[in-house]
């Protein structure tokens, strides 16, 4: 069980707020840490991993990591953090990237080889892709073998495409080393994907904490479908309006009455929902 | 052709750099890590040389190494060693005169680095000492060879303070600029040409390899 209260004022973008968490996390559970910008996701992992200095309760599995009287250096909590932006060492190889860890070299070669990056382990980081530098990143956080896991929205530099391909590559790694994830993330279909449970952060405090079906579908009553996106356009079509919407990468026209236009403005962030009739799903 | 000014002037500049590497390594970090309210005080003592005459400067380190201050006395009393008009009084004075051209490049190239990359570092288990070492300096090659080059031509090029706190004994303090401003003086003008040529071109091809190897090294690493 790994058990963590934290408070700390914050100065964010939005003024003065409280960072309070009190929250019990299952081992070898992979959880996902959501919330707009701004509510304390990355200041929650640095303060786990010794970053960053706070009033704080840390017990991992019985080891006592932070309370009123230990506070353990960042150097000697047994932590795997992944940056959003890779922060691997330019100086060195993949492979000494890895082996700066530990100088496990089995374990190097089985993570290398786990994530397709065996061949590359003699390219410096500036030859390679994007996707490859996070590979590179998410292998050396577990040369550790660390307790815990933290990833800081590890993929939302990345492609989409290459998104795919590396939840899959943290899905097989988190099934081969059962390590205790907690990964900040905004992408409902990764928390889905990877997560056994999501907690939402809302101005420093736990807003929604569940099963990622419960807190991610956002269907409410009798409502069968719902998606969440951004009007970008209302157009006058002869007699009638019609909406246009942005959800996720696509664009949809909605018709519109002229007494629901009257409530929405372009720029809005707005709730598509329908009940009336029984959707057909077929490959793409 | 006498080129015992040439030798000292090389011999002090390379003392310099060295110490100065020693002392301004833990500084620089130290100031580049900080948000301590104490930290632009440091900074604006240490820059001060650059903006004050040398003869202010000297004058100060004359007097604080003369016999007539506690330091200098000191010094000639317990160890027997003359601060002022000797070579050991050049390397301080030199110390202080050339610290920002040490101090300013390596801070800044600490401060450009990732600071999430030396949080790996931390993470991975790293200790500070390992983590300038083994992940900041490699990483930061040219501000590095930036920082030693610039001192070591700066010292070269001293003359103000060398002058006062050193005067002009040969063999000891007469380094290659005072050795020039002498010979113009007594209007050996074949003398002043050749030691001029000699201090312009060495002084261009070291620079031109500062530049050289930073282009190779910023477009190595895609800079």
């Amino acid at each position: 069980m790994i058990e963590i209260q934290i408070k700390k004022r914050l100065h964010g973008s939005s003024g003065e707020m409280q960072l309070d968490v009190d929250l019990k996390i299952q081992e070898q559970s992979f959880v996902a840490l959501s919330g707009k910008s701004g509510s304390g996701k990355t200041t929650l992992l640095r303060i786990l991993a010794g970053l960053e200095e706070a009033e704080a309760k840390i017990i991992v599995s019985n080891a006592t990591w932070q309370d009123k009287n230990t506070n353990l250096a960042v150097q000697k909590r047994d932590i795997g953090f992944v940056f959003q932006d890779y922060a691997l060492f330019e100086n060195m190889t993949v492979e000494q990237n890895l082996l700066f860890v530990t100088q496990d070299k089995a374990l190097a070669t089985k993570l290398l080889k786990m994530t397709e990056l065996y061949e590359l382990k003699d390219r410096y980081p500036n030859s390679l892709s994007g996707g490859q530098k996070q590979r590179v990143s998410i292998c050396r956080a577990f040369m550790k073998k660390p307790k815990l896991l933290l990833l800081d929205e590890p993929l939302s530099a990345l492609d989409t495409a290459m998104r795919h391909k590396l939840q899959e590559e943290i899905l097989l790694l988190h099934k081969e080393f059962q390590t205790t994830t907690i990964m900040v993330s905004h992408d409902p279909s990764e928390i889905y994907k990877l997560a056994s449970r999501v907690v939402v952060l809302e101005e420093g405090s736990i807003k929604e904490d569940g099963k990622p079906k419960e807190v991610l579908l956002q269907t409410q009553g009798s409502q069968k479908f719902s998606f969440s996106g951004e009007l970008l356009e209302i157009k006058k079509v002869d007699v009638i309006y019609v909406a246009v919407v942005a959800i996720a990468q696509q664009i949809v026209e909605i018709v519109v009455s002229h007494q629901e236009m009257q409530s929405l403005e372009v720029g809005d962030k707005v709730i598509l929902s329908t009940k009336a009739f029984t959707p057909s799903i077929n490959p793409a | 052709m006498d080129f015992t000014p040439f030798i000292l002037s090389f011999k002090l500049a390379a003392l310099t750099s060295l110490i100065l590497c020693f002392i301004s390594l833990p500084l620089a970090w130290y100031l580049s890590q900080t948000q301590s309210k104490v930290k632009p005080f440091i900074e604006a003592l240490s820059a001060l040389p650059i903006v004050l005459p040398p003869s202010v400067l000297g004058f100060y380190i004359l007097f604080a190494l003369s016999y007539n201050s506690p330091i200098g006395a000191f010094f000639e009393d317990t160890f027997d060693v003359k601060l002022v008009f000797s070579f050991t009084g050049l390397v301080i004075a030199s110390c202080f005169y050339s610290l920002p051209f040490m101090l300013q490049p390596l801070q800044n190239g600490f401060e450009s680095l990732n600071k999430n990359m030396l949080e790996a570092s931390y993470i991975a288990g790293k200790s500070t000492f390992q983590t300038i070492f083994q992940v900041a300096l490699p990483n930061m090659k040219p501000a590095l060879l930036t920082a030693i080059i610039v001192t070591f031509a700066h010292t070269v090029g001293e003359f103000g303070v060398v002058l006062m706190v050193g005067g002009s004994i040969p063999g000891e303090t007469k380094v290659a600029s005072v050795a020039i401003y002498e010979m113009v003086e007594i209007m050996d003008y074949k003398a002043a040409h050749i030691y001029s040529a000699m201090m312009i071109f060495i002084s261009f091809s070291v620079l031109l390899s500062v530049y050289i190897f930073n282009a190779k090294h910023n477009k190595r690493f895609g800079l």
